[in-house]
């Protein structure tokens, strides 16, 4: 009998990528130095710089709207949709022969597991362009109407920076709209390999500028005066402010933003596949995700079993090197990120809940968190409502469906709900009373370019993806 | 010699019910020449607040209704209505100072426009939800549900622009604090009773009379309220206000039409209703 | 090597645990259907989530030859002969004649009535003779002929009988008989091993797969065993999961291992692995040895043996080079 049977590191190669010691902005077509100073944006794997990047300041923005705006008058808005359709494609195509590099340099930059951004965040990438190019010529069939808004600002986080991305570029371009995107400052690079594919795809200039910064560039876009439409993916902190900050003019605006979901277990519920789906739930990019599990919710009567199982089930997860093909969970994205996590877990204890963390080797560079559950949590811990952001899960019992219910819409959040049970009618009526914009049943976190995502509550509004992902870069069938 | 009339003393609709302002203040409502018409009562904060808590009370039971319910309570809404029409047309007339013909034409318009929103009840999912093909083995639905709880600022027109704001927000489940028009205040009320006897279940609607620059930002900052419907308010600077206020909580905004009054006897798009609707997407994986 | 020298193999029907459950039809059947579901599509995605851990250098060695000795190589043909078998004995007592260091695989199966030729040609080599009784594959004959069939197997030296359940009992409910005619058959097994073969491509679905897992555990079973070869689909990832799932819910629960034996279709070492990983990940080192992980595997062990050469020499092998019997 043995226990030899480790895996060797397995490393994707780095190779592949090439990544310049500096980037300027993307405005109207061409990579510009910009007017303002330059951050840096680091591997948080390993803390290595890895470029400088341009910080836009308020007249680089500008020039971007500006660009944007001769691209929708001039050039975008006059296309035909089967026209606009054919860029998109293109563009897809480019993002699927690019795939592996854009994989890899997602990882790099951000610190994710290279089998998520290999497996999910490309592929469903390329789907989404894909998905939205065939609406560009078949928009009078969505009942939101045809006419383009014009210039849409959008402001992504650092969480899923290309998927992010393709959320906001695919359906604004798909409707005749124009682009000024902001990537999040501590992952710039995959957005601004994007801006090269733009040119690979030979895209007219000006219809997606790319605008590198912080804060403040965010802000220079939302409070353009050009800008028609603001779409903002993000905390809710800065949500709220964009909502203040929009009031009393005509943009429109989406907003997709945190979450604290209730990930639901009852007694009946498949358990191993419900240990999955809790792992998965909140384990999934390091929990660096708005609609993860956060909260598990489990019927008292398995409560013992679920978290035995759930345990043993953490204690194989592998943390590590981003780019190894058998990580499961990777680095937290920033110092600052990692920060906050350490904070709240403190909390955690200092309020009384039970902390337990996977049995893991840490690296000594970069920012890591090992996986980690808190029990005896109840709704009124700081860890119980407020959202970490991290690879924390905070536990919590239940003994009747409407308790369940209760504890689940208990917060200010309404993004995304899990229910594990093995009877149908009980799925259906959970599913019904759930205050949450995506309901996953014996399932969770699944994503697709059909499938609308997005928030009741403070958790944002607005739909993006599947057709209802079209009324926010649309008039409306009323127009 | 002729009888003293009974007049009649118009209060608030909350939860059902018909109370004074807690404030025990009211104000004085004029007819289109200037005379006294009523007094109305002024609410306050306070009232905003109970027509809150009354609003919220109702929505789990409302919304939980069946679509082919909520119809047919909004159609009997239209049918008690098209029964008071004297009344309504005299109340019309009387505060606006249109012609016989004019406030005909109004309820007649009011009384359909409840008949066409209540055919929506049971449509409106279909027509806003669909099913989506996923690329893997899962079952995906969406749906809209309805926001939750709406303040609303309702127009000047005294009854179509208050029918046509209200009821398509309760048609699709929502429940509905409602100010009405502070010129226009009595036909509101005189609402209350058709729909306080027309098995609409209290605290669906709630109406409140007095001044919109007092009440309105109370209902806008408030985070118990999911949504704000800003029809009503002729004041920019106040709808940015409120705008601003609503982001407290990010209630759901439907922000006033700037400089085009609203055509009320058009037909109404699909928007006052989807305005206030939440889509749910619901995953569950295929197999045996 | 040999399973029967192991102190903690199965017999709980002799530990009294399950006495309760298997007292009735009815109390068998609401223990098996209480037993939590399984969702198809999750379990799925777990085996293929899985099946992308990436293998290298010493841990793949160390690999190909623990798959080596897992093999119970197999020939269960109607145009088998003394001839066929005996050459399949010699090649599992020594794959890979060019390499004294190639392990032997743990086992030939056969019919019974090939077992007597086996043994002979195995002797003591340490390789085991496995039988597939109880009417195999499809097990419909009296339970008089499937002991009948059992005893003569033991008698001629079987090691190891692989039977199979009455699917049609399983499936019409009757767990009892089921739970019954392995019971008796492993008495009829004497020293010899039971591996209880559950044919997972007609029970459907998974949450059969858990229930007869169940059910041969409980009836005293030392192996289960996915498929008699003769069905499709044979072997798979995520039935595998699901049995590797019961023997460690069973042992958490009894302190009893049981083993686990995908047979069919397994054809490459790039599969061979996926399982491996599959055991580690799910059950733990414990279970990564022959005495509780076989592979019901016939071409499979010379596509262990070329990725082996290729290991050892560095470069890539070819059929040739292995003999192919």
């Amino acid at each position: 009998m043995t226990n030899i049977f480790e895996y060797a590191p397995a490393p994707e190669s780095r190779a592949i990528v090439d990544i310049k010691p500096s980037y300027g902005l993307f405005i109207n077509g061409e990579f510009v130095d910009g007017n303002g100073t330059s951050f840096k944006t680091v591997n948080p794997a390993t803390e290595e710089v890895l470029a400088e990047v341009a910080e836009a300041t308020d007249a680089d923005v500008d020039e971007a709207v500006k660009a944007a705006r001769r691209a929708y008058t001039r050039v975008w808005s006059r296309m035909s949709g089967a026209e606009r359709a054919k860029y998109l494609y293109r563009i897809a195509r480019i993002i699927q022969e690019r795939g592996r590099e854009l994989a890899v340099l997602e990882s790099i930059d951000n610190g994710k597991p290279i089998k998520e951004s290999r497996d999910v965040d490309v592929p469903i990438v390329a789907a989404h362009f894909f998905y939205y190019a065939g609406w560009a010529d078949k928009l009078k069939y969505s009942g939101y109407g045809e006419t383009p808004l014009g210039v849409a600002g959008q402001v992504i986080p650092w969480n899923f920076p290309l998927l992010m991305l393709a959320w906001k570029i695919a359906p604004a371009l798909a409707c005749g709209n124009t682009v000024v995107l902001k990537p999040a400052e501590t992952t710039p690079l995959t957005a601004l390999l994007f801006a090269e594919i733009c040119q690979q795809a030979d895209l007219p200039p000006g219809v997606v500028n790319i605008v590198t910064g912080a804060g403040d560039t965010g802000r220079a876009i939302v409070s353009h005066p050009d800008v028609d439409k603001v779409a903002f993916t993000g905390s809710t902190e800065v949500g709220k402010a964009i909502a203040r900050a929009v009031a009393g003019s005509d943009k429109k605006v989406t907003l997709e933003l945190g979450g604290k979901a209730a990930n639901i277990v009852f007694d009946d519920a498949p358990l191993d596949q419900a240990v999955e789906g809790i792992v998965n739930g909140i384990f999934f990019n390091q929990g660096h995700v708005c609609c993860a599990g956060s909260r598990l919710l489990v019927q008292e009567s398995v409560a013992d079993e679920v978290m035995d199982r759930l345990k043993r089930r953490m204690a194989t997860l592998r943390v590590g090197d981003p780019l190894d093909k058998n990580t499961d969970v990777g680095a937290i994205n920033s110092a600052e990120q990692l920060a906050k996590i350490r904070e709240l877990s403190q909390v955690g204890e200092d309020e009384g809940a039970e902390r337990w963390s996977a049995p893991c080797d840490l690296p000594a560079n970069g920012y890591w968190f090992a996986p980690t559950v808190f029990t005896g949590v109840s709704q009124a811990h700081r860890i119980a409502r407020e959202e970490i952001f991290g690879p924390v899960l905070s536990v919590l019992t239940f003994r009747t469906p409407s308790e369940a219910v209760e504890k689940a819409n208990n917060t200010p959040f309404g993004l995304s709900a899990g229910v594990w049970t093995d009877k149908g009618s009980r799925i259906l009526s959970m599913a019904n009373r759930l205050r949450a914009g995506v309901v996953w049943a014996n399932t969770f976190n699944k994503f697709d370019p059909t499938s609308p995502f997005g928030g009741y509550k403070e958790s944002g509004y607005g739909r993006e993806g599947g057709r209802h992902g079209l009324e926010a870069y649309l008039k409306g069938a009323d127009a | 010699m002729s009888r003293i009339d009974v007049r009649k003393t118009y209060k608030l609709y909350i939860g059902g019910a018909f109370p004074r302002s807690e404030s025990g203040r009211s104000y004085v409502v004029n007819d289109a020449k200037g005379k006294l018409l009523a007094n109305a009562a002024q609410a306050s904060r306070k009232d905003a607040r109970d027509a809150v808590v009354a609003a919220r009370a109702a929505f789990g039971g409302w919304s939980g209704r069946t679509a082919y319910n909520r119809a047919q309570v909004v159609y009997r809404i239209a049918e008690v209505l098209e029964g008071r029409r004297e009344q309504f047309e005299a109340e019309i007339r009387a505060s606006e100072g249109v012609s016989a013909a004019k406030a005909k034409t109004a309820v007649d318009a009011a009384v359909d426009r409840l008949v066409w929103y209540a055919g929506w009840a049971d449509k409106i999912t279909q027509v806003v939800g669909n099913a989506n093909p996923v690329a893997g083995p899962y079952f995906n639905l969406s749906t809209p549900e309805p926001s939750g709880v709406i303040a609303v600022v309702a127009p000047r027109d005294p009854l179509l622009g208050l029918v046509s704001v209200v009821a398509p927000l309760i048609i699709t489940g929502n429940t509905v604090v409602v100010i009405a028009s502070e010129d226009h205040p009595l036909t509101a009320i005189t609402l209350g009773e058709v729909m306080a006897t027309s098995d609409l279940p209290g605290g669906v609607v709630n109406v409140l009379t007095g001044s919109q620059a007092e009440i309105a930002p109370w209902l806008a900052s408030h985070m118990d309220v999911n949504g704000i419907d800003l029809t009503g308010v002729e004041d920019a600077e106040l709808a940015t206000e409120l705008e601003v206020a609503a982001a407290d909580n990010l209630k759901r905004v439907r922000r006033p039409s700037p400089g085009a009054t609203d055509d009320w006897l058009a037909e109404p798009g699909l928007d006052r209703m989807t305005q206030f609707l939440e889509t749910k997407t619901v995953w569950h994986p295929i197999g045996v | 090597m040999t399973p029967t020298a192991s102190p903690t193999a199965s017999d709980t029907s002799a530990l009294g645990v399950f006495d309760d459950v298997v007292r009735s039809e009815s109390s068998l059947r609401r223990f098996l259907h209480g037993l939590p579901g399984v969702d198809q599509v999750g379990c799925e995605a777990r085996a293929a989530g899985l099946a992308t851990r990436s293998i290298k250098t010493t841990s793949k060695a160390f690999a190909i030859d623990l798959a080596i000795r897992m093999v119970d190589l197999t020939t269960l043909e109607g145009q088998d002969t003394p001839g066929k078998v005996r050459a399949l004995a010699s090649k599992a007592i020594r794959p890979d004649p060019a390499d004294p260091t190639c392990p032997a695989t743990a086992a030939v199966c056969v019919y019974p009535d090939m077992v007597a030729t086996a043994k002979q040609t195995l002797g003591d080599s340490g390789v085991n003779v496995a039988a597939v009784a109880t009417a195999f594959p499809s097990g419909r004959a009296a339970m008089d002929i499937k002991l009948a069939d059992t005893r003569d197997a033991v008698e001629a030296g079987a090691d190891e009988i692989d039977m199979v359940i009455d699917r049609g009992a399983f499936l019409s409910g009757r767990y009892l008989q089921v739970f019954e005619e392995i019971a008796q058959v492993k008495e009829a097994c004497g020293d010899a091993h039971l591996k209880v073969i559950f044919e997972t491509g007609e029970l459907q679905t998974y949450d059969n797969v858990r229930r007869a897992s169940w059910l041969a555990m409980m009836a005293g079973g030392h192996f289960i065993k996915t498929s008699t070869g003769k069905v499709q689909p044979a072997a798979t990832l995520p039935v595998t999961l699901i049995m590797l799932e019961a023997v460690r819910d069973f042992r958490e629960q009894t302190g009893q291992m049981v083993g686990v034996k995908p047979a069919g279709g397994i054809k490459t070492t790039k599969d061979a692995i996926k399982y491996l990983v599959m055991v580690n990940e799910i059950c733990g080192g414990d279970w990564l040895d022959p005495d509780w992980f076989r592979f019901g595997a016939s071409t499979l062990l010379n596509d262990l043996l070329m990725q082996r050469t290729k290991m050892t020499t560095g470069r890539y092998s070819g059929p040739d080079y292995f003999t192919l019997d």
